[in-house]
């Protein structure tokens, strides 16, 4: 079953939404819990959830009126894994009904445990193999470059992801392109087993990205971060977070 | 008449053909991976935005092409053979139909035109590959006329299309019509297809022979209304320059209320550790002429 977008609930943008309004940061939890059962929510969910919160309350020009606009802001959750609150963020803004997220996992649910873009509105990309989000958001800033849409591309990734190979692919070309309206978000909760000589960061900047490392629960922090400029470079944020969070 | 090279290549039609439709057609963006970016030189001078090379990386090709598809553009994604199919076969399947939206990969290469590169160059289980996805459109031309025809058609289209470019091709183009056969002559013993760059060696290797020839430029979709319509005797022979028995499947449920016997003829699952010309393959996987003509001729016997 795919979901249509919930225009009725808001007006034109997510925080215009009465709905939004009425449910902010601290509903998200119990949004997430109408998807476990408590609110005991898997590490992969909780280790996004600010960030997801960040990026859709403060950074991302995007609501569920403007969902299918060409020029509207992307954002490619590509560490598909524990989405809930993905779903919940999604619910919180109006994108999804929240008495759709009891049904998550269901076999006739839109919500299943990796998101399916053509079933979710909002949802970008179906992700869950790991490793492309960020090789798709590089082809689609390319995308919206050679169309002048003004659109911005951000993509999050986890720590352990990057262990994919096809995301070096990635990083490479959008360093040596200065693809500057691309974004990564890496959340980084140290799972990756072997880690990166020079921390991760610093695997972009050889690359020619701008990069920098924040607090991944401080709000303020990342939504600075998130949309500090920089021409002719592509952006990385690592939001560090608790480990194995 | 046999498969020949003709004055333009398979590949510098597409290159030309696809460098023009770039020019008119602003949606348009072509995707390379070093290999083919000699073809794109004066379009990508035009259209640097669109004619993007990523580099030796594969993988990223394609997510590239989705990105782009999914940014609103029809991309076309060009490279040899198991670097455009085979490599990166899980963005194949993940990054285009998946995400609802269509590409146009282009290979060149076949199955074996660089017989003297060795395996790594050469890919006989494409179309196996792209056949086991869904809704995808699958042309092997046989003539560079037929790649412009089913270039600009798959452009026009918004789907997934796999346009698979060979070295050799037949003396003279078929009036290819995507998704359907081609009645080239007609017998009574049995039905033949032809795939692409066979028509010509099926053609001289049954000239004896009173069967029904068929061409099939496209073969997927599978053009099972042709041949069920010309279904002259309960004998089909599949002639296909990639794996063999990559089409036995869709002859079976094209057939699958008639009885029928069936002969699958195409490139065997073996590692052919030999180097030489394409000629000398085509020998030792029995698809030259006399090989075909006494394969097909063996299975007419009563």
């Amino acid at each position: 079953m795919r979901l249509r977008l919930q225009t009725d609930l808001v007006t034109d943008t997510p925080t215009a939404s009465p709905l939004a309004a009425q449910l902010g940061y601290e509903e998200l939890p119990r949004l997430i819990a109408l998807m476990t059962g408590d609110e005991k929510h898997s590490k992969s969910a909780d280790s996004t959830l600010d960030v997801l919160w960040v990026l859709y309350d403060r950074v991302l020009n995007v609501a569920p009126a403007t969902a299918d606009q060409p020029d509207r802001d992307r954002f490619l959750l590509s560490k598909g894994h524990g989405p809930m609150a993905y779903y919940a963020v999604l619910a919180a803004k109006g994108f999804i009904p929240i008495e759709t997220l009891s049904t998550f996992g269901a076999y006739d649910s839109p919500l299943g445990y990796h998101p399916d873009h053509m079933l979710v509105p909002g949802v970008e990309i179906s992700s869950g193999s790991l490793g492309h989000g960020l090789p798709i958001g590089v082809g689609l800033a390319l995308g919206l470059q050679a169309q002048q849409l003004r659109s911005s591309v951000v993509v999050l990734v986890g720590d352990a992801e990057l262990d994919e190979g096809s995301n070096h692919e990635a990083i490479a070309l959008a360093g040596r392109l200065g693809l500057d309206r691309l974004t990564v978000v890496v959340v980084d909760n140290r799972s990756a087993t072997y880690g990166w000589p020079g921390g991760i960061a610093g695997r972009f900047e050889i690359e020619g990205w701008a990069a920098s490392a924040v607090d991944g629960r401080d709000h303020d922090a990342l939504a600075s971060a998130l949309t500090a400029e920089h021409r002719g470079q592509p952006t990385v944020v690592v939001a560090e977070v608790e480990t194995g969070a | 008449m046999t498969a020949t090279a003709t004055a333009e290549s398979m590949r510098d039609r597409f290159a030309r053909v696809t460098s023009e439709l770039v020019d008119s057609d602003p949606r348009l963006a072509v995707v390379l991976a070093e290999i083919g970016l000699a073809g794109f030189v004066r379009a990508r001078r035009r259209h640097p935005d669109r004619i993007i090379n990523v580099g030796i990386r594969e993988q990223l090709m394609i997510s590239v092409a989705s990105g782009l598809a999914l940014s609103g553009m029809r991309p076309v994604a060009h490279s040899y053979t198991p670097f455009l199919v085979e490599r990166p076969f899980e963005q194949v399947k993940l990054d285009l139909a998946h995400q609802g939206v269509g590409a146009i990969l282009v290979s060149v290469g076949a199955s074996y035109d660089a017989s003297d590169s060795g395996r790594t160059h050469q890919a006989p289980e494409d179309v196996a590959l792209v056949s086991s996805l869904p809704d995808w459109q699958i042309h092997v031309p046989g003539h560079p006329d037929e790649v412009e025809l089913l270039v600009r058609d798959a452009v026009a289209g918004s789907g997934n299309v796999y346009i698979r470019l060979a070295g050799r091709a037949n003396a003279e183009p078929m009036p290819v019509e995507p998704g359907r056969f081609q009645v080239v002559r007609r017998g009574s013993q049995a039905v033949v297809i032809a795939a692409g760059p066979m028509l010509d060696r099926t053609l001289e290797a049954t000239a004896d022979l009173d069967v029904t020839v068929l061409y099939a430029g496209t073969v997927r979709p599978f053009d099972g209304d042709t041949l069920r319509a010309e279904l002259s005797a309960p004998a089909v022979v599949v002639v296909e320059p990639y794996l063999q028995g990559t089409s036995a499947m869709w002859v079976s449920e094209a057939l699958r209320d008639r009885a029928h016997r069936m002969l699958s003829i195409g490139v065997p699952r073996m590692e052919n550790r030999h180097y030489g010309t394409p000629e000398q393959h085509d020998e030792a996987h029995r698809l030259d002429i006399a090989s075909l003509r006494h394969r097909i001729g063996e299975f007419l016997e009563p």
